[in-house]
């Protein structure tokens, strides 16, 4: 129960400091939207590849690009632990009875809000751009869901990585190399029976290729919800070891100490 | 007599085996200033994050406020405030946000949470700051606010690690009058570290001189400066009077250590006020005109030289990189 108490505290104090700073929102959607918008209409003729099975390439990318948005910001969000561990404010709130998991789920917490309102704005630009979610509401609805899971793993992973690395090079460093491969190696710019075999099959172990062949499933109707179902608990099975690497980076940091 | 602090012992060695602490002990009493000092790298700092829970010794033991650190780290937390060598604040929300996130982790609601927080503010001058982000304040005031944010539950024990450092010295005496007036008011126990000799001097009612891991002395700053040999005497003469200024002096009752270079005569002796009419009369009686007289008690620098072997200057600027 603290435990749930002191998140929420940790999470409205973040949640303040986004309210304050909303054009981190912005910075972080530049990218995302250049995909969408650039990629989409680049390779609108990818769609007419006999077997690409969709027919507009933008409403095949969008969901993947809600996704992707949700991946590269979460990765992020090691940074600000970064520099609490460098202020002294990490260590000024381990000497209060805070609960220890408190500090990672509050920043989780408040990077999951930023995800959902990041998304959603990427699905009214691709709507604008003129992709369909043949889902409607609850299908846009659940891959939000998605989007906020993915965004979860990825940002407990960050915050992990940032308690270990403790210096802003080593996990920039980290981020930048992981977040692009791991995106061409999912089938967010085009379908799974188009990609070369070894790439499908190193696809199937890549957390994204989860959380985008959920979001397609989900806004699309690609697959049907069964897909949604498996590969949520498929996330939720990472979201879990990504929660308990995290830990043990906090534990190890304490006894650094 | 309670004792707040009692650490017994305590061994900490970090990687590449540096030994910070080597069986370091102290305690102290209930209500009162304890002062650690030592130079930079002493290992005044590891002890703190020990007794404070935040590191966990390889050896020896620590009880806070009754608790053991080790066994009841929880406890410990409730009944201490920290304050740490680096603002602890978040720098992008205001002061009263700052507070009340702390007064909610301390389980404190309602009326009685904004009322302390208020009178914490008022306390440290920082009402009409209370509502801008602490980003923009003085260093000054950060650290009033850093001492708040440490009280905001009332604790009965508040460490202060290098409060001072890297502040101007107008701020730094703002501070020692912060500090006493804790030690003063509040009942408070207050342990706080620093590699300051004059902050020690007069903040401190007892003082551990730490050196590379280990008390090497204890006890009130007085109590330290009087087991050295005495005061300084020092005589500054009209004329290089040599021939005249050693025979009248030497064999003098009390007067030790006598030197004699140029115009410059020192000699030690265990009361130096008492001493200078004598010495006086001694030299008038030679016909030495002298052209002033300076007694200094010693210093903790002396004590430091004596306890651990070589000046605070010299170990200080050897651990500073």
């Amino acid at each position: 129960m603290t435990a749930l108490r002191h998140t929420r505290y940790m999470t409205a104090t973040h949640l303040l400091q986004l309210w304050r700073q909303p054009w981190w929102i912005a910075v972080t959607l530049v990218q995302p939207v250049i995909w969408l918008l650039l990629f989409g209409s680049l390779f609108q003729v990818v769609a007419d590849i006999p077997g690409f099975g969709s027919e507009s390439y933008i409403e095949y990318l969008a969901p993947g690009i809600v996704v992707m948005t949700a991946f590269f910001s979460a990765g992020w969000s090691g940074m600000p632990v970064i520099e609490d561990l460098d202020r002294g404010v990490t260590d000024r709130l381990l000497v209060t009875p805070i609960s220890r998991r408190a500090l990672i789920a509050g920043r989780v917490a408040q990077n999951s809000v930023t995800i959902a309102i990041q998304s959603f704005i990427v699905v009214g630009i691709a709507l604008a751009a003129g992709a369909g979610f043949p889902n409607g509401v609850p299908g846009v609805l659940a891959l939000v869901g998605v989007a906020v899971l993915i965004g979860a793993c990825f940002g407990t992973l960050s915050i992990g990585l940032g308690l270990t690395a403790r210096k802003e090079e080593t996990l920039i460093a980290t981020v930048t190399f992981l977040q692009l491969p791991l995106s061409f190696l999912s089938s967010t710019f085009i379908q799974p029976s188009l990609m070369p075999d070894w790439m499908r099959t190193v696809s199937h172990f890549n957390p994204l290729e989860w959380a985008v062949e959920a979001a397609r499933a989900a806004a699309l109707g690609q697959g049907g919800w069964d897909v949604v179902v498996t590969r949520g608990g498929l996330l939720l099975g990472f979201l879990a070891l990504c929660t308990w690497f995290a830990l043990r980076a906090q534990e190890r940091y304490q006894r650094s100490l | 007599m309670t004792s707040a602090i009692e650490a017994e012992g305590l061994v900490k060695t970090y990687p590449g085996d540096v030994r910070a602490l080597d069986g370091l002990s102290f305690s102290v009493e209930e209500g009162t200033v304890f002062g650690l000092l030592g130079p930079n790298g002493a290992g005044k700092s590891t002890a703190v994050r020990i007794v404070t829970t935040l590191a966990r010794p390889d050896e020896g033991r620590a009880r806070v406020a009754g608790h053991d650190v080790l066994t009841d780290p929880a406890a410990v937390r409730k009944s201490i405030g920290v304050v740490g060598q680096r603002a602890g604040a978040d720098r992008e929300a205001t002061a009263r946000e700052n507070l009340r996130l702390s007064a909610r982790l301390y389980g404190m609601r309602g009326a009685e949470r904004e009322a302390r927080i208020d009178e914490l503010l008022e306390r440290f001058g920082l009402t009409e700051a209370a509502d801008r982000i602490v980003r923009g304040f003085s260093g000054g005031m950060e650290r009033r606010l850093d001492i708040a944010l440490a009280l905001v539950h009332r604790p009965r024990v508040l460490f202060l690690d290098e409060p001072t450092t890297g502040l101007d010295p107008e701020v730094r005496a703002d501070m020692w009058r912060e500090i006493e007036r804790l030690g003063r008011d509040e009942g408070i126990t207050v342990l706080l570290t620093t590699h300051y000799l004059e902050e020690a001097d007069r903040l401190a009612a007892q003082l551990a001189i730490v050196d590379r891991g280990k008390v090497v002395a204890t006890g009130s700053p007085d109590e330290l400066k009087r087991e050295l040999s005495g005061d300084a005497v020092q005589i500054e003469l009209e004329q290089p009077g040599l021939n005249g200024a050693r025979p009248a002096l030497e064999g003098l009752a009390g007067i030790r250590e006598l030197s004699v270079e140029g115009r410059t005569v020192r000699a030690r002796t265990a009361d130096g006020a008492r001493a200078v009419p004598a010495v006086l009369a001694a030299l008038d009686g030679h016909g030495v005109a002298v052209a002033s007289v300076t007694v200094a008690r010693p210093s903790l620098d002396d004590v430091y030289l004596r306890y651990a072997g070589r000046s605070f200057g010299a170990a200080d600027e050897k651990e500073v990189f």
